[in-house]
């Protein structure tokens, strides 16, 4: 067996070598700087997994116990790692089982390759065991898919996909590879993709916009920064920083933006959207400039449109031009890598602080901090909030944790009180909302960022959807610590039962297993708390482990969420209680 | 506000030759439930580059936003999209008329000659007349020919071309330079 510096050099050469598709596929990955995949096999991506299997030693395959998971794991690992995640798995029913975690990729931006195997290509179309047609499946979640049916198109493809789905805004990739494409033989070498010609992954930055945006910037009087997950997939966190502290300018996070910056930081001022913060939304409809970097106006962030800033003017900092206009008609669109035109912003703004400004944010924060806050933190009940497992978490990992949340109140939750002192720590299905998210994703983090401690928050709802991975978690040994809060309800779903169904709690309550006894069928340390005392030292004992934790916490059955933006309303109508 | 004003649009894409491509334009049109109203594809004036041309029926502010998400797709090189003033647009249609009536209705061959339309095809059993122009006239057509009996009409999608000028070479020139 070759080396990895043999094959390197190899390919430095570009030696032709004559290899079986499937070989092919291993040697792309490998050319891609891909040493980690999750996957599952089955009959049509066999010949791939019999070549994992000899290069083991480069090429770390995990197996999840379900595709889903595989591509949730790939998530979390692009998501902390900033590299491109891989996901693997067979045709038919291993492909579609594919399909919950490429949508969750596409509208989440996150960079993934998924390989499926396909039947053979003189039974393509015939409808053969465990054909499917995932090409037409994956086609509206993909950002670009294609079916491979000869072995000599693997190196071209597989360099395109990596290129694609790490260049620009990123986002999930399919390549469906036929069984004879993997059988058969040809001569290989492997070119890096350099560019596609009908591929303009950054926009051509416009200087006189961004000098325009600096005009408006230093005249605005009540300026505020709404910043999403392009600062972090631009790697633009200190050219951000940098802008926030000169400009003095006020700035809330989407829930994919977060831990972008500091928790900590004076002028971060919480989250926007239906479970955001109080003054970050109310003064959405009182700035007079809102500076949006690297979102998208989701509806979950605007509520009703057609009562969204209208009294600001717009600046969209944004690398996807289909964004531009899409929802919220941006007065200044300034296209390209907000890395880039923050850096040429920067110069030209100045100085300022905007004290009186600033102190309406921190009024309402008052606010929010003893209607809100105060319950969710310090609660006088007996049965344990949610807020006060976050604030056991934060004391014990020093806000220095990744924190992985599922779907659902504990979500909501968890960004909102979680702290955080550095980026990429924050994974969460913002905009899909996928059920199940978090525990393959929890360990697809950890193993993106080894050394960093990764703390999963889930729901008992989400947990069960793909529960069977603590079989994965075992057997890779990742010290990835599960807190599971449980209410034995569909929490989020029942909060709006309460809300606006007139409490008709239909299918949202649970009769829940003992999770603790799962857990440790799964050998893991395992342990529940339901009592205030002795929440911490269960807390302080789950961080200082070093392998997989699972605690379960339960806590109050009907806790609600707020501040509250109720759908249809206006950021401004977001409700205390 | 936007103007909301319904009008047609003659949206043109150049595209590489992929197959899937044309699920990926149609699945953007299914997603935002926008009725096509022709389709037609076909090579382009480049080498190796296709070209679609759709026909739509909404507002400008909709059609800008499907422009957007078309372009966005890896694997169209640029799109644009045009009012019917600012195309040149075609359709054919092929009307099947059994022989017999236009040898004995001598009124139906007035109406072909009247309609600069060509004969393709006469065979004992049917002929197959041409007509390719805008929408009235083939419609017209249609209505003169249905008294004699049509055995079969079929009308192709819009093809049109732009007044402007398409940038495409340039823009692939440019790419081949940078790259």
């Amino acid at each position: 067996m070759k080396t990895r510096d043999q094959i390197a050099l190899q390919e430095a050469e570009s030696e032709t070598i004559k290899i079986t598709g499937a070989e092919a596929v291993i040697r792309c990955l490998l050319a891609e700087g891909v040493d980690l995949i999750y996957g599952y096999p089955g009959g049509a991506i066999m010949p791939v997994y019999d070549e994992l299997y000899k290069f083991q030693d480069q090429l770390n395959h995990v197996l999840t116990r379900h595709e889903q998971g595989a591509t949730h794991a790939a998530q979390g690992f692009a998501r902390t790692s900033g590299k491109v995640g891989v996901a693997i798995a067979t045709s038919g029913p291993g492909a579609t089982n594919l399909v919950t975690g490429i949508a969750d990729a596409q509208i989440d931006s996150t960079p993934m390759v998924c390989i499926t195997g396909q039947v053979a290509s003189h039974l393509l179309g015939s409808d053969a065991f465990q054909e499917t047609d995932i090409i037409g499946l994956s086609t509206p979640v993909t950002k670009w898919n294609y079916q491979i049916t000869k072995a000599s198109e693997i190196p071209e493809i597989f360099a395109k996909a990596f290129y694609v789905a790490k260049s620009g805004r990123p986002g999930p990739v399919l390549i469906d590879i036929t069984k004879d494409a993997q059988f058969n033989s040809f001569n290989f070498s492997y070119k890096k993709c350099l560019g596609v010609r009908s591929y303009k992954p950054v926009p051509e930055l416009d200087l006189d916009a961004v000098t325009q945006a600096a005009e408006l910037i230093n005249n605005a009087e009540k300026p505020f920064i709404v910043w999403g997950q392009g600062v972090i997939l631009g790697r633009a966190e200190q050219e951000f920083k940098d802008f926030v502290e000169k400009s003095g300018i006020p700035a809330a996070w989407t829930i994919l933006g977060l831990s972008a910056l500091a928790t900590s930081h004076p002028q971060n001022v919480g989250m926007v959207g239906m479970h955001g913060n109080y003054g970050p939304n109310i003064l959405t409809n009182e700035c007079d400039l809102l500076i949006a970097i690297g979102m998208r106006f989701d509806d979950r962030v605007t509520g009703d449109l057609n009562t969204y800033a209208k009294q600001a003017k717009v600046i969209h900092f944004e690398i996807d031009p289909a964004e531009v206009d899409k929802n919220v008609k941006a007065d200044l669109p300034v296209l390209g890598n907000c890395k880039e035109s923050l850096k040429v912003l920067l110069p030209l703004v100045e100085k300022k602080s905007h004290p009186k400004w600033m102190q309406r944010f921190n009024d309402l924060m008052k606010i929010e901090i003893n209607e809100v806050i105060d319950k969710d933190l310090r609660p006088r009940k007996e049965g344990l909030s949610m807020g006060e497992v976050i604030v056991s978490i934060n004391k014990y990992t020093k806000g220095d944790a990744v924190i992985v949340t599922d779907v659902g109140q504990h979500q909501m939750v968890a960004c909102r009180y979680a702290e955080f002192i550095r980026s990429k720590s924050n994974v969460t299905s913002g905009g899909l909302g996928t059920m199940g998210f978090a525990l393959p994703a929890a360990l697809g983090a950890k193993m993106g960022a080894p050394e960093r401690e990764v703390v999963a928050v889930i729901g008992d709802g989400g947990y069960q959807m793909t529960i069977q991975e603590l079989g994965t978690i075992f057997q890779t040994q990742a010290a990835v610590k599960i807190v599971v809060l449980n209410n034995d309800f569909l929490g989020m779903v029942r909060q709006w039962q309460q809300l606006f169904f007139d409490k008709r709690y239909a299918s949202t309550e649970m009769v829940n297993p003992d999770f603790v006894t799962i857990a440790k069928g799964y050998f893991l340390d395992a342990k529940r708390v339901d009592k205030r005392k002795n929440l911490d030292a269960a807390v302080a004992e789950m961080i200082a482990s070093d392998k997989p934790y699972f605690l379960e916490v339960c806590v109050e059955k009907e806790d609600n969420v707020f501040p509250m933006i109720p759908t249809g309303a206006s950021v401004s109508d977001i409700r205390l209680k | 506000m936007a103007d909301k004003e319904l009008k047609t649009y003659t949206i043109s894409i150049y595209s590489e030759n992929n197959v899937g491509l044309l699920n990926r334009i149609s699945s953007i049109f299914l997603k935002r439930h926008f009725n096509i109203e022709s389709l037609t594809t076909s090579q382009s004036e480049i080498k190796d580059v296709f070209r679609f041309v759709i026909v739509v029926n909404i507002d400008e502010e909709r059609v800008k936003k499907l422009i957007q998400q078309i372009e966005k797709q890896v694997d169209v090189i640029k799109a644009y999209y045009h009012t019917d003033e600012e195309t040149i647009f075609q359709e054919t249609a092929l009307y099947k008329v059994k022989s017999s009536s236009l040898f004995e209705e001598r009124h139906i061959q007035n109406i072909i000659k009247e309609s600069h339309a060509n004969i393709v095809t006469v065979s004992p059993e049917f002929f197959v007349i041409e007509k390719t122009g805008f929408r009235n006239e083939t419609d017209r057509l249609h209505q003169d020919l249905a008294p004699f009996g049509l055995l079969q009409f079929v009308r192709s999608g819009r093809i049109s071309v732009t007044k402007s000028k398409m940038e495409i070479t340039e823009l692939l020139s440019k790419f081949k330079k940078d790259n």
